[in-house]
């Protein structure tokens, strides 16, 4: 399954395509089980980059674990929650506070 | 300190003006990312996993008061309240927003500072000793010299697309503190046998994925010649550096692939047209530059022994720190020092904004509001008086900057990694936290003694591992990190490249086989005062791969 990224132009925080918008969080991001998904989600990324919304454009794997989207890769768990040395920073400072 | 004169102050206005219009005309869709990229990299704006990020200069590595203070203002208004001191003396945001950027740099003008040149194919920030004009064994202060470097390579029209990025570090000792032998032009600033000041020039060095040290090309350079020569190598690589491939880019390749007598024939040939024309540095523009870095009027301070004797006697704390972080200044009532940002399980090189502004006040009250970065990740106070040393460290026990681990196992160089990276693919921070928490003792520290390590996240090798007597390179193998060793690295005046020790280890086992490797160096040294590297040069790898590996070999 693969799901579509991006940093967000203005201010370059990570963000996940998810129900017709760029969300600040993945796990509601958009799924794409098969091949015309992922062009529909390339296709919404290349137009994101062309109107100049989001920077650095990404398909990415991810899986659901308990309902809930997550990135595959470490790098891209990473960029999902924030610097694992750093709970207070990124994503997962809301769950920390 | 260096001062700007108007013509910097107009350059860099004239530079945050252009900026804050390009990213003006980026936001609004006006410019596409494509066409901005190249734009926001030359003002050293990348972007990472998590955020864009900004890297500032710091000259040489030096620093007022003032800037520091600057810095932690932008760290707490812009940013999460912390910034991140680098390898090349610089520091970096790792949380702007993109249009917030003008109105950072803004705030960075008013302070002369910037962040020109911190990216990019073009000559980068030059770096220096950071114990420069402090240190008791150097011929000169070599700062001046990275000056009129600096002034040179500014948005120098031929040399602001080179094939590649360029890095050139100057140092004014015998001991090298500088690691000039892994830039590509390392400078040596030295004395002939008449006197005169000049250069041993090396050229070719660097890191990577291609590790090379450099090589020497001309014992002794006269000053005024700095720039003529220094010109003649870049138009040699200018013109012959490969442009085709990014990875083969570097000058050091060029240097490997052309063999070092036909560049220095090639580098000598240019300068003969070059030398006795307007580059040569005439007498007086040289000692002009020269006196904006005059030393601080340092006044006799004789009560200095009879304090550090008396603090030392009251203070385990203070005495530990004084034999660790303190250096001989080559005035005999001063010291040198360093203020260590490896605190035992910190992130390497961070600094928050309140110790920035803390360390400010110490650098005014008892340091001639003078400041350096290292390119170990640490910051320096280049003058200080003995009999201030006490006060000095009362003050940084307050904000936590008082770990007297310099040059010792935790005292570690460490990339961002894959925690902030998005060239990176392995964590590099975590590995250096975890190896300072079993390291903790100070007492075991420094029964190991010297002991310079270093982690890189990837193979870029920004945390230096090739040159670590212990290196650390983390890769990312079947989806997982491991962590390869190098051993016999070193950045100084006999710099190597580390070897291989064998396969890699996970992050899980990573600290563990540091630890071996460290038990079998305690093990195998004549003594105390033989050094890890100086052992490893003796007894080579294999009693370490025997340490690491051979029950592997005894179970398959």
């Amino acid at each position: 399954m693969k799901i579509l990224t991006a940093n967000r132009l203005t201010d370059g925080i990570a963000v996940w395509y998810a129900d017709g918008g760029w969300a600040e969080t993945v796990g509601q991001a958009d799924l794409a089980h098969d091949k015309a998904a992922e062009d529909r989600l390339e296709a919404i990324g290349a137009k994101a980059y062309a109107d100049n919304e989001v920077v650095d454009v990404n398909l990415i794997d991810a899986e659901v674990v308990g309902g809930v989207v997550e990135p595959l890769r470490l790098r891209e768990k990473i960029r999902a929650a924030g610097p694992t040395i750093r709970n207070d920073l990124g994503k997962q400072a809301a769950h920390a506070a | 300190m260096y001062r700007y004169d108007e013509f910097d102050h107009d350059f860099v206005q004239a530079r945050v003006a252009e900026f804050s219009d390009q990213v003006e005309r980026r936001l609004s869709g006006e410019i596409t990312e494509d066409q901005f990229r190249p734009l926001r990299l030359m003002n050293g704006v990348y972007l990472q996993l998590h955020a864009y990020m900004l890297r500032i200069a710091v000259p040489y590595g030096t620093l007022n008061g003032k800037q520091l203070r600057m810095l932690g203002h932008i760290a707490r208004k812009y940013d999460k309240g912390y910034g991140h001191f680098t390898t090349r003396q610089n520091i970096q945001f790792n949380w702007p927003a993109l249009s917030d950027i003008p109105a950072i740099l803004a705030d960075l003008a008013s302070v002369e500072m910037h962040a020109i040149q911190t990216s990019g194919n073009c000559i980068r920030n030059v770096t220096a000793d950071h114990f420069a004009g402090a240190a008791a064994d150097e011929v000169a202060d070599p700062r001046p010299y990275a000056e009129i470097l600096r002034q040179w390579s500014s948005v120098h029209p031929e040399f602001s697309f080179l094939p590649r990025k360029f890095k050139i570090a100057v140092t004014g000792a015998e001991r090298d503190r500088a690691a000039i032998q892994t830039h590509d032009i390392g400078l040596h600033l030295k004395k002939n046998a008449a006197g005169e000041l000049g250069f041993a020039v090396y050229v070719g060095g660097g890191q990577g994925r291609t590790p090379m040290v450099a090589r020497k090309i001309r014992d002794f350079l006269p000053e005024a010649d700095l720039l003529s020569y220094c010109t003649a190598i870049l138009r040699v690589y200018n013109l012959y550096g490969r442009r085709d491939n990014k990875y083969k880019a570097r000058i050091k390749i060029l240097v490997h692939e052309t063999g070092v007598e036909e560049i220095t024939r090639q580098v000598e040939a240019e300068w003969q047209e070059l030398k006795d024309a307007e580059l040569k540095l005439p007498e007086a523009d040289i000692r002009a530059i020269e006196a904006y870095f005059a030393p601080p009027a340092l006044t006799i301070r004789p009560d200095g022994d009879a304090a550090v004797k008396v603090a030392r006697l009251d203070s385990k704390g203070f005495s530990e720190w004084l034999d660790q972080n303190v250096v001989t200044h080559r005035h005999p009532d001063y010291a040198a020092v360093t203020i260590s940002l490896k605190a035992i399980g910190e992130v390497p090189g961070d600094a928050s904004d309140s110790q920035m502004e803390a360390v400010a006040d110490i650098a005014e009250k008892y340091a001639f509001d003078e400041l350096r970065v290292s390119h170990e990740q640490n910051l320096i106070l280049p003058h200080v008086a003995r009999a201030d040393l006490k006060a000095v460290y009362d003050a940084l026990v307050d904000i936590g900057l008082a770990t007297a681990n310099s040059n010792l196992i935790s005292d570690i160089i460490s990339c961002p990694g894959l925690d902030y990276c998005a060239l990176a693919t392995a964590r590099s921070i975590p590995i250096a936290q975890e190896i300072s928490q079993r390291f903790a003792s100070l007492e075991r520290q420094r029964e190991i003694g010297e002991l310079k390590l270093k982690i890189s996240g990837c193979i870029n090798a920004c945390g230096h591992h090739h040159v670590g007597h212990i290196g650390i390179l983390g890769v990312e193998k079947k989806g997982s990190e491991l962590y390869q060793v190098t051993l016999g690295g070193s950045a100084d005046e006999n710099t190597s490249v580390g070897e291989i020790i064998g396969r890699g280890f996970s992050s899980e086992e990573i600290t563990d086989a540091i630890e071996t490797i460290v038990d079998t160096y305690l093990g195998l040294r004549l003594n105390p005062q033989e050094i890890f590297i100086d052992a490893y040069r003796r007894v080579g790898p294999a009693p370490f791969k025997e340490a690491l590996y051979a029950g592997e070999a005894k179970a398959a």
